[in-house]
């Protein structure tokens, strides 16, 4: 019944696909200045201003702004680096941890955040780019730990039958070098991507039901816009998780990589 | 408004992940009701589970965008 009242309105409301995330500013193809480049450039600037505005003045007993800081700092160090890669050779990756942690997390709440609204990580290549980066730290401390025999050789664990050896080996090789990268960068893709268009649908649904549709359309917009609200808080959650979730991931696989066992 | 087969290969593809990761939590709610004092190393062995889980319908969900 409601497509049918959507076509006698004249226009039909087209429902937002992956075309909908491509804005391009200035330019065009492939070196166009984007909407989110410009996002992320601004997230860069922001988390710089904040990070130098709230540690200018570095006291023993912390201030407000201080503590602010500190909190997510030890979120990142404690929480994440020591509990997981160890408290021999943690210290070291937590520049790294807190940089993935906080540029994720602005750049996700960007998503929701109203005169911005765009997430950053919905566009393929930014988490692509920030998994290469994990990618090739978590190879290059195995190796420089473990030689790069030594760092083949930990893949597999010790104590196996022989015959199985090679299987587990070819395993190992496609978990170290093709799934985790992929999955690591997929889910930080898919899950913002997702978020991101399931919003956009409930709210330009809502809108075309609300302008377009007769009056029974325009009763049930009411809840589309509820259920766009509600959404919206849902995404909240779900952008501080991935943001936790990727930096945590990547903190598994560097402790894997220096891990004296399998 | 059309639609396309591609986007229900996600809805199937969810299933697993979606059952995967009630039995995650379920089993960390589990745990915490039985041991209060375990949930912080609980939290994050669940985070760890459900983000593992979770990448196969989220293959599901890039998939379908490819072949739509």
């Amino acid at each position: 019944m409601s497509l049918r009242v959507l076509a006698a309105a004249g226009e039909t409301f087209e429902a937002p696909s992956a075309e909908t995330f491509w804005q391009p500013l200035i330019g065009s193809g492939a070196f166009a200045i984007t909407r989110p480049a410009i996002v992320y450039a601004l997230s860069v600037v922001l988390i710089a201003a904040v990070l130098l505005w709230a540690t200018k003045r570095l006291a023993v007993v912390p201030g407000k702004r201080q503590m602010t800081v500190e909190a997510v700092y030890g979120l990142v160090r404690n929480g994440l680096a020591r509990d997981i890669i160890g408290s021999h050779d943690f210290l070291k990756f937590v520049p790294l941890l807190f940089s993935l942690f906080t540029l994720i997390l602005v750049n996700n709440l960007f998503g929701i955040i109203p005169p911005i609204q765009y997430p950053t990580m919905s566009r393929i290549a930014f988490p692509l780019a920030l998994t290469l980066f994990v990618f090739v730290v978590y190879h290059f401390v195995g190796i420089k730990r473990k030689g790069l025999g030594g760092y083949f050789k930990s893949m597999v664990p010790a104590g196996l039958p022989t015959w199985i050896v090679p299987l587990v080996f070819l395993l190992e090789l496609l978990t170290f070098f093709v799934t985790r990268p992929v999955t690591l960068a997929l889910r930080l893709f898919g899950n913002m991507f997702a978020g991101h268009i399931i919003l956009v649908l409930f709210i330009l649904g809502a809108e075309y039901m609300l302008l377009h549709g007769g009056i029974a359309l325009k009763l049930v917009s009411i809840p589309t816009f509820l259920m766009a609200f509600v959404l919206t808080v849902f995404e909240l959650l779900v952008e501080f998780l991935q943001a936790y979730v990727f930096t945590m991931l990547a903190a598994t696989y560097i402790a894997g990589s220096l891990a004296d066992e399998h | 408004m059309d639609g396309n087969l591609a986007i229900v290969g996600y809805g199937l593809s969810a299933i697993g992940p979606g059952i995967g990761i009630g039995l995650i939590f379920a089993a960390y709610i589990n745990g915490v009701a039985r041991q209060p004092e375990a949930r912080g190393m609980l939290q994050s062995i669940a985070i760890l589970g459900f983000a593992l889980a979770e990448a196969l319908a989220i293959f599901g969900i890039a998939l379908a965008f490819v072949f739509s």
